[in-house]
């Protein structure tokens, strides 16, 4: 019964010259999201907000699913188009509206808003909503009037066309994908780095991601759970590029020439270099990693510093206030939680010390690298050849 | 890269000849072999010309075999369908403490529902005593259920004596075996030896997967455990998986046209795998010493400082699958109770992998596999884990 989604954006209305831009990038975003949902919706900027019109057949809860991942809207209505027949036909298409949503025993406050694109319109907009209002006050006995905190809203907006919607689904929030740039995503398979992904994305960041693996410590299971995880973001993310680096020989003559306490954090010092560079010949303006201030030794206030120290792109940190349980809700809300608690190794465990430098100082981490020169070299500029790139779409 | 497959006590590859034939069986012959018209009468005589073989092959009666979709149905059919339906014959079972989960798994729901059970412990090489089996039957007991051949070690269990001293304890116990590992490569003669019920799966022997059955001696009672419309004596309703039968049928006889033929072959490529490695350190071969009590197509392999997944993975490198004895992970350990009950050393339970033959692998592959060890080996156990 749905034709459309009627779909209302809070922050970018703000956005003043950049308007446009924004709501373009609203626009594709929304139609590519749902491309997938029946044969697809037109999607459109009339004034203000961003109107999807289904071309044929579609699932309704996968409409709505498609759209809550979508960035930018603040709420979304399903929405019924009439012609415009006159009013008495109008009052039925509303009052059937209604019940369908709501019932007929409803017992609720409500408002009626009501706007004119044209302004012909034989009533004005508050003429309108007076009018829609006691028609409903009449056919359901148990609503009454709010004009302040009302239950309900019921839109009725007056177009080429008719609109008329009232229930409300919460949309994604965000920045409209495509608006922020590009980052270079450290991508595990943990629970953290896809959080953090999205988060990225959230506020219109386009992603890149890199991955590291170290065969055979780590199994092609896991780098199938990474794409997997990357799949699952990119629902809400866009398709991106994902590099996956072969790290095993790197992470060998770490082992063989540092102390292994400070394994971790050099390991990190080079996959935070080799992301950069492959985050430069890609475009993009920053790195972004899952880290939690503390969450383990690697992410202590002097691990970071020592792991930031190597990159000259700024290091987006999303989650670094997060706790793990707040981590762990929101991977489950956006829906990777499951994937990422598949027990598949992955490279930052596998030589793991008993006990790491929790509190490594710069200098000393940059003497012991010091026995490294020469050997890494080579080694990072293979690791850089033979990536794998893989397209998540 | 050629590929070089020894973890074929995990499954096999089907051979062409049976898969042909399901392939055959589910294009033509694809009716249902309870119809009353030609098209039923067809497809059951694939039923048939399966029991056939298969009973030949183990010297028991046609109608003592249900078809089933593999080894766990059968497994759960014996322990479920035998202790439930005999319950007054005793709530006591004796299982082993080296069973695959598929017998342990529906023996525990048992326990819970207040059977009590008793774990037969094993030696050092994995293997049973007939003793501890004969002091633990009791009046009570219902069912003994001992595999033939274990999964990760091949050590073979005495079945034979088992089931001479079960006769001679209880009569009316039932002994159920899992052969899975088994048939169609060691003799096994229902004729002359009491076993209950054994359960065989299709895809360890080159047939198709979903392909299998149970052995159910006549007169012994069981309860289904799926119910429907009646099939296989009413013990396992459910249109029989015809196709994959008509496979299994070609295998088995396969597989059994020259049993001795293929045990040489299999003894052949174990001692030359042992052979090579023998001057290869740190490396360790678990199971029974003596030939008669090791199955020649398993062998279970401990390698010092070197995880089995880590030794999969760099063998899979060079095109070599083998099986790991247990799918362990730094997250989720899931150690083998194989190896725990043999007492193996704690550090090597999830150092140990397990390289399984087919009648079809070649002395060639042994001695790549036995290289790539070689190679492989000294360099993984150089890194160990912090």
């Amino acid at each position: 019964m749905y034709r459309a989604f009627m779909l209302k954006y809070g922050e970018i209305g703000i956005k003043g010259k950049n308007r446009a831009v924004f709501e373009e990038a609203l626009r594709l975003s929304t139609e590519k999201a749902l491309s997938r949902v029946g044969d697809g919706f037109t999607v459109t900027r009339p004034n203000g907000r961003i109107l999807a019109e289904a071309k044929g057949d579609y699932d309704f809860d996968e409409a709505v699913d498609a759209l809550k991942k979508v960035f930018g809207y603040v709420s979304f209505h399903p929405a019924k188009i009439v012609d415009d027949k006159g009013l008495p036909e109008l009052y039925k298409e509303v009052i059937s509206l209604f019940e369908k949503e709501y019932g007929r025993d409803i017992k609720a406050s409500f408002k009626v808003k009501c706007k004119r694109g044209r302004k012909n319109y034989p009533l004005d907009s508050m003429e309108l909503a007076a009018a829609v209002g006691e028609q409903l006050l009449n056919a359901f006995p148990g609503l009454s009037v709010d004009v302040h905190e009302p239950d309900i809203y019921v839109h009725v907006e007056i177009r080429e066309k008719i609109y008329i919607y009232s229930k409300e689904f919460e949309g994604a929030k965000g920045l409209p994908r495509g608006v922020s740039g590009k980052t270079m995503l450290l991508l595990s398979g943990g629970i953290d780095s896809p959080v953090a992904g999205f988060r990225m994305a959230r506020r219109g960041v386009t992603l890149e991601a890199v991955y590291f693996h170290a065969p055979p410590y780590t199994s092609e299971r896991a780098k199938n759970k990474v794409v997997k995880l990357g799949e699952l973001i990119s629902r809400y993310t866009g398709p991106f590029r994902l590099h996956i680096v072969n790290f095993t020989d790197i992470q060998l003559k770490i082992l063989d020439k540092c102390p292994r306490d400070e394994l971790t954090i050099i390991m990190r010092r080079y996959m935070m270099k080799i992301a950069e560079t492959i985050a430069k010949e890609t475009g993009c303006l920053s790195l972004t990693t899952g880290e939690s201030i503390g969450q383990v030794a690697s992410q202590t206030m002097q691990s970071l510093n020592c792991t930031n120290a190597v990159a000259s792109l700024p290091v987006f940190r999303p989650l670094i206030t997060y706790d793990k349980q707040e981590i762990m809700d929101e991977a489950e809300r956006i829906g990777t939680y499951e994937t990422s608690v598949l027990p598949y190794e992955d490279c930052c465990t596998i030589f793991v010390a008993k006990h790491p430098v929790t509190k490594p100082r710069l200098s000393v981490i940059e003497k012991s690298e010091e026995s490294l020169t020469g050997e890494i070299e080579p080694l990072l500029e293979e690791a850089l050849r033979t990536q794998e790139v893989v397209e998540i779409v | 890269m050629k590929e070089i497959y020894l973890d074929n006590a995990a499954t096999t590859r089907c051979l062409t000849s049976s898969a042909k034939r399901a392939y055959d069986v589910m294009t033509e012959d694809f009716g249902n072999p309870s119809s009353l018209h030609m098209k039923g009468v067809d497809a059951e005589k694939y039923l048939d010309e399966a029991r056939e073989v298969i009973s030949k092959s183990l010297r028991c009666r046609e109608k003592e075999i249900l078809f089933t979709s593999g080894g766990s149905e059968s497994n759960n059919t014996a322990i479920f369908g035998g202790a439930l339906r005999n319950e007054r014959n005793g709530r006591h079972i004796i299982t082993t403490a080296i069973e695959h989960e598929a017998v342990l798994s529906p023996i525990r729901a048992l326990e819970k529902r207040g059977f009590s059970v008793t774990y037969l412990p094993v030696s050092k090489e994995g293997v049973i005593s007939l003793s501890d089996l004969s002091d633990a039957i009791t009046g009570d007991t219902v069912l003994v259920s001992i595999m033939h051949v274990n999964n990760e070690t091949g050590a073979v269990q005495p079945i034979e004596e088992a089931a001479d001293i079960i006769r001679e304890k209880n009569k009316k116990t039932l002994f159920h075996v899992d052969a899975i590992q088994s048939f169609s490569k060691l003799p096994i003669d229902l004729k002359n030896t009491k076993i209950d019920l054994l359960s065989v799966s299709g895809h360890k022997l080159h047939a198709p997967k979903g392909s299998g059955f149970l052995f159910a001696r006549e007169g012994v009672k069981l309860d289904p455990i799926i119910y429907g419309g009646g099939q296989e004596g009413g013990l396992r309703s459910g249109t029989q998986n015809v196709p994959a039968i008509a496979g299994l049928c070609e295998s088995v006889r396969f597989m059994t046209q020259d049993m001795d033929a293929h045990y040489r072959h299999f003894k052949e490529l174990r001692e030359r795998l042992v052979e090579g490695l023998s001057d290869l350190e740190n490396v360790y071969i678990n199971g029974p010493a003596d030939e008669k009590k090791q199955a020649p197509y398993i062998l279970s392999l401990s390698v010092r400082d070197v995880r089995a997944e880590v030794l999969l993975h760099a063998l899979e490198e060079k095109g070599i699958f083998v099986g790991a004895g247990s799918a362990c992970s730094s997250n989720r350990p899931h150690i083998s109770n194989t190896l725990i009950a043999m007492g193996l050393e704690h550090e090597l339970l999830d150092q140990t992998i397990r390289l399984s033959f087919s009648v079809f692998t070649e002395e060639a592959e042994i001695d790549e596999t036995v290289s790539a060890l070689k190679e492989l080996v000294p360099f993984l156990s150089k890194y160990r884990r912090g």
